[in-house]
């Protein structure tokens, strides 16, 4: 909204080109230098009465964001299930797949939840549709629940021995997949602080896995048979750090989201808590039980934390118009800055 | 292939589309009162915005269609309507209304317009909406309209953030995803879209995309000649970010300053790379998690 107002404190709301003649606009001619970063963005943006331009995420935060934690966690502790299984460490393969089975069992009923027809959510499985990471993310749960579950089930109760190997075998595949693809979930959206981190969110969300189902198996197999949940841990703990701040240097002005607000308190807590994680595993996570324990604890709740900030920044960009008109038109006077520089020179009338 | 280019076989209807000239709105909402009818829209909430007349706010599950109102203090004198009529008019000898400084030129007119433009869902040529759908309940009509089946849909509400103009969403209370059908029904029976229909100035044109394209072309054209340069078309250009859509639009300022993105790009253009990325993420888990496995046991 273009106009101003008189208020008890003065005049508000004056933009600096109100006395500009409406139309003499023309697109391309500012003064804006081609490939000029915009780091520090315009104050003034144009805006329907400061509206956001997009509708807002329906999701509700704790169905969904909950279901980027837990599903990370079940397809990276369905990893190392598989690798616990292989090498003979049978404590951590239990945990493991115990822990995969329960976390994929709340992200289904996580995602169900949050359908607005509940009783339809078998129109998931109706088409499948690569161009819809959910159809593709529905397939893929449909596949690997199943398999996790059997393998937990198979080590329980000692049945069927082949069968559980070749399904603790598969879900780890199957894992895998579903830990990676909830980035591009999230990521084909118009949401910019999602959108526009699409390069880096995949390793964010697999880093983040792994920290969770790294913890998880440090908090529930005995010291001697986690030293691989250990590492598993530590590497994934660095990997997200270091894909997050890839991601936030990288974004663009969304990544303000990522600093403001609950998403940056939650952002903070997600890095302190990994970082505190990590580095009890490396010291204290072969010597004591407890320290192992505490660590294991602080990566779980640090990749939940960060699963909440990265869903929180999300609904903070779409909810501030701002953050979509204003690398959307940065983007415009780069393209037009092409062409206005084989033109006269830019005159400096602005108007709208 | 856009959908532009794609031949068309006997028997099959062309692309119909909407051009929303908003230089001749007068903000009546007729095109609001009219959807809502025809479609069993529910009620939005009945107050003002307490910003203008507005009192919709933005397109939504119960808004397909939406009249912005934009007050700007800007020296522009009159919006002249009559561009480019061409019908006579017989002078009666009645005192004619006149803008204010018709007479005395630009300084003494008043430094107010009113923008006013009926909002719609743009029928994207890409539509982000349809590619993310996963139960194949948003699906693109032998009119290349793009509608949601509602006894498909289940509410996952992925549509919603998909879209780059904020145009779809959940209705509360019946859980499901619901916007603009263009009125499907009615295209059927080749009638125009309850909007289209009510609009007292044609602000609402409907018809084949390729006719109102060039209408427009000429209109915008005209409104330049006659030195309104803000003129400009809006979804017109089939090379955009959406390739073009359904809906287009004659805008007198810039996109943002009406709650429309200046640029709208498809977020599925980027999916090829964000599959690929995953991928590559997917294998690093599963490296990662043997290579904590490898070496000495334990």
């Amino acid at each position: 909204m273009s106009t101003s107002d008189v208020t008890k404190d003065g005049i508000t709301g004056a933009r600096p080109d109100r006395d500009a003649l409406t139309g003499a606009t023309r697109p391309g001619r500012r003064r804006r230098r081609r490939g000029e970063q915009l780091m520090v963005p315009d104050a003034e943006f144009g805006s329907y009465y400061g509206k956001p331009v997009l509708n807002q995420v329906p999701w509700a935060e704790s169905d969904i964001a909950g279901y980027l934690f837990l599903g990370g966690l079940a397809g990276a502790s369905s990893g190392l299930a598989a690798g616990a299984h292989v090498t003979g460490r049978p404590a951590l393969a239990t945990a493991m797949k115990l822990t995969a089975l329960a976390a994929i069992s709340g992200s289904v009923v996580a995602l169900v939840h949050d359908l607005g027809r509940p009783a339809r959510f078998v129109n998931m499985l109706r088409v499948f549709k690569p161009t819809s990471p959910m159809s593709v993310g529905s397939w893929l749960l449909a596949g690997y629940g199943p398999l996790a579950g059997a393998a937990a089930i198979s080590d329980l109760t000692g049945l069927l021995p082949r069968a559980g190997t070749a399904a603790t075998l598969a879900a780890a595949l199957g894992g895998a997949a579903v830990a990676a693809y909830t980035a591009p979930l999230i990521c084909d959206t118009a949401v910019p602080a999602w959108h526009d981190g699409y390069r880096e969110m995949p390793f964010v969300f697999v880093g983040s896995a792994a920290a969770a189902a790294g913890g998880a198996g440090m908090l529930a197999a005995p010291m001697a048979q986690a030293l691989s949940a250990r590492r598993a841990a530590v590497a994934g703990a660095v990997l997200e750090t270091l894909a997050l701040y890839r991601m936030r240097a990288r974004m663009g002005l969304a990544a303000q989201t990522y600093d403001r607000g609950r998403a940056g308190r939650l952002m903070k807590a997600a890095t302190t808590l990994t970082v505190a994680g990590a580095t009890g595993a490396v010291l204290l996570g072969g010597r004591s039980r407890l320290a192992a324990a505490l660590s294991g604890a602080a990566l779980l709740a640090g990749s939940a934390c960060t699963r909440f900030g990265v869903f929180c920044a999300g609904t903070a960009s779409a909810a501030d118009p701002k953050y979509t008109v204003v690398p959307q038109r940065a983007r415009l006077r780069a393209r037009a800055g092409d062409l206005a520089d084989r033109e006269e020179p830019a005159d400096t009338v602005r108007g709208n | 292939m856009t959908l532009d280019e794609q031949p068309r076989t006997g028997g099959e209807p062309s692309r119909k589309g909407f051009f929303t000239d908003t230089s001749v709105c007068i903000g009546c909402k007729a095109c609001e009162v009219a959807c809502k009818e025809w479609n069993a829209v529910p009620e939005d909430g009945l107050d003002f915005t307490a910003m203008s007349y507005d009192n919709s706010g933005g397109l939504g599950a119960d808004t397909w269609r939406h009249v912005a109102f934009i007050e700007q203090r800007q020296p522009l004198g009159g919006q002249e309507t009559g561009v480019g009529r061409t019908t006579t008019t017989v002078d009666l000898g009645m005192p004619l209304p006149r803008p204010p400084g018709a007479d005395t030129g630009p300084e003494e007119r008043g430094e107010f317009r009113w923008l006013m433009s009926s909002d719609v869902c743009k029928h994207c040529t890409s539509a982000a909406c349809l590619d993310v759908c996963p139960t194949g309940a948003l699906f693109r009509t032998e009119f290349d309209t793009v509608v949601v089946q509602q006894d498909i849909c289940n509410g996952c509400g992925y549509c919603v953030p998909a879209c780059p103009y904020g145009v779809i969403d959940k209705r509360e209370g019946d859980g499901r995803a619901w916007k603009c059908t263009m009125c499907y029904d009615r295209l059927g029976a080749g009638m125009e879209p309850a909007c289209a229909k009510a609009c007292p100035t044609d602000s609402i044109q409907y018809g084949d995309l390729d006719e109102l394209r060039q209408r427009a072309d000429a209109r915008v054209e005209r409104l330049q000649e006659a030195g309104i340069t803000s003129a400009r078309l809006y979804g017109r250009d089939p090379h955009d970010g959406v390739d073009g859509t359904g809906a287009f639009f004659l805008l007198l300022d810039e996109p943002e300053v009406y709650g429309l993105p200046p640029d709208p790009v498809v977020t599925t253009r980027d999916l090829a790379s964000m599959w690929r990325h995953a991928g590559v993420a997917a294998a690093a888990l599963l490296a990662g998690v043997a290579l904590a496995f490898a070496g000495r046991r334990r």
